[in-house]
């Protein structure tokens, strides 16, 4: 079992003119492989700058990130053997996606950068990996602008898992797909997850996804964890006042129906 | 339960290529390049196109109008004017496209480098291509031109691509910082993708319809300037190109005599090739910009139906229409 | 040298960095707290920028005689023998030839004698100093340059906007004819004007300025004249030039109405005029303003043909004479007045834009 520590990470931004900005304020939670955890929280509350720490775009300006134990390194063969190990999907299927290049270029240079496997084997490989996803193997010539929103998303999952990484962070994976085929996606890393043990660390803004979905939910508001519990605990039986928020201004079906049959006439 | 998986049926080899050069397969560019090709094919072959030697004197046709022995006519000396202006393509195409790849490869590193990094470097770099677009060219050539004697065509040409480069740098850093952020670029480091992969795989593709118009507008930019130069005596007259003719035309006279077989013919070439070029540029801007082309067919189209695009109501038709 | 104009690249905001809205305030909160109405941050940084252009043509300047055949010039001042000693010094701290002192030492004698307003004397021109011979010419060219340039931006622009409202109409076929205008070489177009309108409908004096044999003075003939005589010359330059802005500004209005904002303007229930000139002008006006300012550069290049074309007396014809006549003091003091000129017309661009776009006055832009 594989181990992904936060441990007391604050991040502060220095803005030109603005000062300063805390987008974190000391984060910690683990993530074990084989978990799923659900990270909510609104636009602006740090959910994004978690990711991007974790995938290396940014560094923490105190506290520690440990994976397996080892701090991340900078750079060299640590690095790579870290970046190897967590793959992000990013939530923009339409951008995250080079639009000039292939599926099979996407899913291919993962492949070769960490030499999973042999040279000769690196087509059957993605051919494999686009199974997995549920994708026919056809659609590997296919250029980006030539699928929908959920073949793309499907494609960025499958090139994130070409490393065989251990952990893997979705950062709201299905907030720009239609809701149709949200579940399908979802399902999916679902799947994935318990098929190969990854570690999940699930980033959404969606009380209901994140229930559906997670072990654990950790709900962040202004860059500070304002509660932490089991994925039923949290949203069932929601202690801190802003979680209370969160979970009221769900939309919920059977409180509209019940409403309609009260008043008796019909929805206006 | 999984969602039906969809029919996809895999491109052509033929469909992938065209979609490479897909931002010059519309009518302007396609007419553009035609024009354009016409102008090298005669380039390539004006020994054999050309009827005379365009230092051939004809002692007894001098200022002549077009006969059918001269089809545009004689200069002062009695030189065929016709051989002139196909000769002179030569010089205008090969400084045109020469200085261009020259601007070009310089506008790409410095642009797309400093566009890519972050920092005094960046900053550096660009401050150094705003440099280079504020100080004003020709006058600058003018006097660096006038320290040769003799200059050969590739020291014109390096010369105009020293000069011309910082348009096209300034264009490639705005949007190679803003294809930096994006996520797919994110990905591939997060992958771990080598810096020169980024910029050499990742990038360019995705700024060849930029490098495209950049290019084909320092050509323009090129040909106008030899010709301008050479029109002004700067570059020396031994060499051909439309140019030359006109300086010589002008001297001689032509204009106040209304020689216009001398004079028409090379400036209208030197249009003639501004007009291909500005076609393909025009071409690369709609594909780049899908509005610039759907705009005005989409008025026309709402024009036909008896509405006006700029109305800020629907109009609501009473009578029921044929069409759906 | 014209080319059509380059479009000003559709620059996409730099991208904003993450943070907490709700702990910095968004622009609608920073804005009811500090009112700084002059964008100081921004200038200061284009101030910065223009003083190290003007340091960089100024040793471009430096080293330009000295790149030249280092013989020719010594023969070229030794041909001339009345010059007095005071000049003959100056004249070889500009050009180089005190190869007794270091390089170092020639440079800052050159700013020395930059800074007195001493750009040497011209030979050409009767051995009176440059700086006088250049400030002669300098208003010429100013005048119809700074003329002609504007108008024709003002009349492109405006004409771009309407092309750009009045998208799908017959009024699109101005696009072509315009820019098949400025893909005619400069000179060319001032040639032909001169054969059509001067040689053959004798409508206006085939050049200079003024009349042969008048010298400038402040009437109400003399301003008559220099109107006559420039028409040409200004109309040719309009024309030329016309095609490049009504193409900017026609296709980032095109870029700018299909915006949200122009549909809620148009829902709203404004009038068609308010919406175009308003809202869409206004926006669509921001890169052609730049791109104004970096074609200044080139608009130079252009007069420069065109006053040799019409024999005009400004800068640009004195620089070529002085090419001829390898009169390198001269040379080097038109090209600084000229460099000088750019920079200038690129800072008054950069303030009148800095007005213009609201987002220069963002703290943290």
């Amino acid at each position: 079992m594989s181990l992904l520590e936060f441990d007391a990470v604050t991040k502060i931004y220095s803005v030109r003119g603005a000062g300063q900005i805390k987008a974190l304020d000391d984060v910690s939670f683990t993530l074990e492989s084989g978990q799923t955890i659900g990270l909510v929280g609104q636009s602006g509350s740090g959910k994004s700058t978690i990711a991007k720490i974790l995938t290396q775009l940014e560094t923490p300006t105190s506290g520690e990130v440990r994976l397996e134990g080892t701090a991340i390194p900078r750079h060299g063969s640590g690095l790579r053997s870290y970046r190897q190990k967590l793959r992000m999907v990013f939530q923009d299927p339409f951008a995250s996606l080079n639009p000039y290049h292939s599926v099979r270029h996407h899913i291919e240079r993962p492949l070769q950068l960490d030499r999973v496997v042999p040279r000769g084997e690196v087509d059957a490989e993605v051919d494999r990996l686009l199974g997995r996803v549920r994708l026919p193997e056809s659609i590997a010539e296919r250029r980006p602008h030539e699928l929908s929103g959920g073949q793309r998303q499907r494609v960025a999952i499958a090139r994130a898992l070409a490393s065989r990484p251990k952990f893997l962070v979705a950062d709201e994976p299905v907030s720009m797909l239609d809701v149709s085929i949200r579940l399908g996606v979802l399902n999916l890393l679902a799947d994935l997850q318990r098929e190969e043990g990854l570690g999940v660390l699930y980033i959404t803004h969606d009380l209901a996804t994140a229930r559906h979905f997670s072990n654990e939910i950790i709900v962040l508001n202004q860059g500070r964890i304002v509660e932490q519990g089991t994925a039923d605990d949290v949203i069932l039986r929601p202690q801190h006042p802003y979680t209370q928020e969160l979970r009221a201004a769900s939309p919920d079906p059977e409180k509209f129906f019940a409403s309609l049959s009260g008043t008796g006439g019909g929805a206006r | 339960m999984t969602a039906p998986l969809t029919i996809v049926t895999p491109p052509t080899a033929r469909s992938r290529f065209g979609s490479a050069f897909a931002m010059f397969r519309n009518r302007k560019s396609i007419t553009g390049l035609a024009i354009l090709g016409f102008f090298v094919l005669v380039a390539i072959f004006a020994d054999v196109l050309a009827p005379f030697s365009p230092t051939q004197l004809d002692p007894g046709a001098r200022f002549e109008p077009p006969s059918a022995t001269h089809w545009l006519g004689t200069t002062h000396i009695g030189e065929d004017v016709l051989s002139q202006v196909i000769f002179g393509t030569r010089g205008v195409i090969v400084v045109g496209f020469l200085a261009a790849i020259i601007a070009t490869l310089i506008a790409i590193v410095v642009g797309v480098i400093s566009g890519y990094l972050t920092g005094w470097r960046s900053e550096g770099l660009s401050a150094l291509t705003n440099v280079f677009l504020v100080i004003p060219g020709l006058p600058l050539i003018i006097i660096v031109a006038s320290m040769f004697e003799d200059p050969p065509l590739w020291v014109i040409a390096a010369v105009l691509g020293l000069i011309g480069w910082a348009w096209g740098a300034r264009v490639l850093r705005a949007q190679t910082m803003s294809l930096r952020n994006r996520d797919f670029i994110q990905a591939a480091r997060a992958n771990g993708e080598p810096l020169r992969r980024i910029i050499a795989v990742e990038m360019l593709p995705n700024l060849m319809a930029l490098i495209a118009a950049s290019f084909v507008g320092t050509v323009t930019a090129a040909i106008l300037g030899l010709t301008t130069l050479s029109y002004i005596g700067v570059i020396p007259v031994t060499t051909y190109n439309w140019g030359t003719i006109l300086n010589w035309a002008s001297a001689q006279g032509a204009f106040r005599q209304n020689q216009w077989w001398w004079y028409l013919p090379p400036g209208l070439c030197i249009a003639a090739i501004g007009v291909a070029l500005s076609l393909i540029n025009f071409g690369i801007d709609e594909y780049v910009n899908p509005r610039l082309r759907s705009a005005g067919e989409r008025a026309r189209a709402m024009k036909k139906k008896g509405l006006n695009i700029n109305d800020a109501v629907t109009a609501v038709r009473t009578t029921p229409t044929k069409e759906s | 040298m014209t080319a059509v104009q380059p479009q000003a690249p559709l620059a996409e905001d730099p991208p904003a960095e993450t943070f907490d809205a709700l702990e910095v305030g968004t622009t609608a909160t920073t804005a009811t707290k500090g009112r700084s109405r002059v964008p100081w941050r921004f200038l200061g940084g284009r101030a910065l920028f223009y003083l190290f252009t003007l340091w960089a043509a100024v040793t471009i300047n430096f080293f330009l005689p000295r790149m030249m055949k280092g013989d020719a010039v010594s023969a070229y001042l030794a041909r001339n023998r009345n010059i007095t000693p005071e000049a003959a010094d100056g004249l070889r701290a500009l050009l180089g030839l005190d190869t007794d002192k270091s390089l170092f030492q020639q440079y800052l004698d050159y700013w020395g004698l930059l800074l007195r307003g001493d750009l040497g004397v011209s030979l050409l021109h009767g051995l009176r100093p440059v700086a006088e011979v250049i400030s002669q010419a300098l208003p010429w060219t100013v005048g119809l340059v700074g003329f002609a340039t504007i108008v024709s931006f003002i009349i492109g622009t405006i004409g771009g906007a309407i092309v750009g409202w009045r998208r799908g109409s017959r009024l699109d076929a101005l696009i072509p004819i315009t820019t098949f205008l400025s893909t005619i070489p400069y000179f060319w177009l001032g040639l032909l004007a001169i054969a059509l309108f001067s040689v053959n409908l004798k409508w206006f004096p085939i050049g200079k300025a003024y009349g042969v044999g008048l010298s400038p003075e402040w009437t109400l003939e003399f301003a008559g004249q220099v109107l006559h005589h420039g028409f040409l010359p200004a109309a040719t330059i309009i024309i030329a030039s016309l095609g490049g802005w009504m193409l900017g500004m026609r296709n980032m209005m095109l870029t700018v109405l299909d915006e949200d904002y122009i549909m809620v303007a148009q829902a709203k229930g404004m009038t068609n005029r308010r919406v175009l000139w308003g809202y869409a002008a206004r926006n669509a006006v921001l890169p052609q303003v730049q791109s104004f300012a970096l074609s200044i550069g080139f608009i130079v290049g252009g007069t420069i043909v065109m006053e040799m074309v019409f024999s005009y007396p400004g800068v640009g014809k004195l620089l070529l004479d002085a090419t001829n006549a390898k009169d390198y003091a001269l040379m080097q003091g038109v090209f600084l007045v000229i460099t000088l000129s750019v920079l200038v017309a690129n800072i008054l661009a950069d303030v009148a834009y800095a007005f213009l776009d609201p987002r220069t006055r963002q703290t943290g832009a």
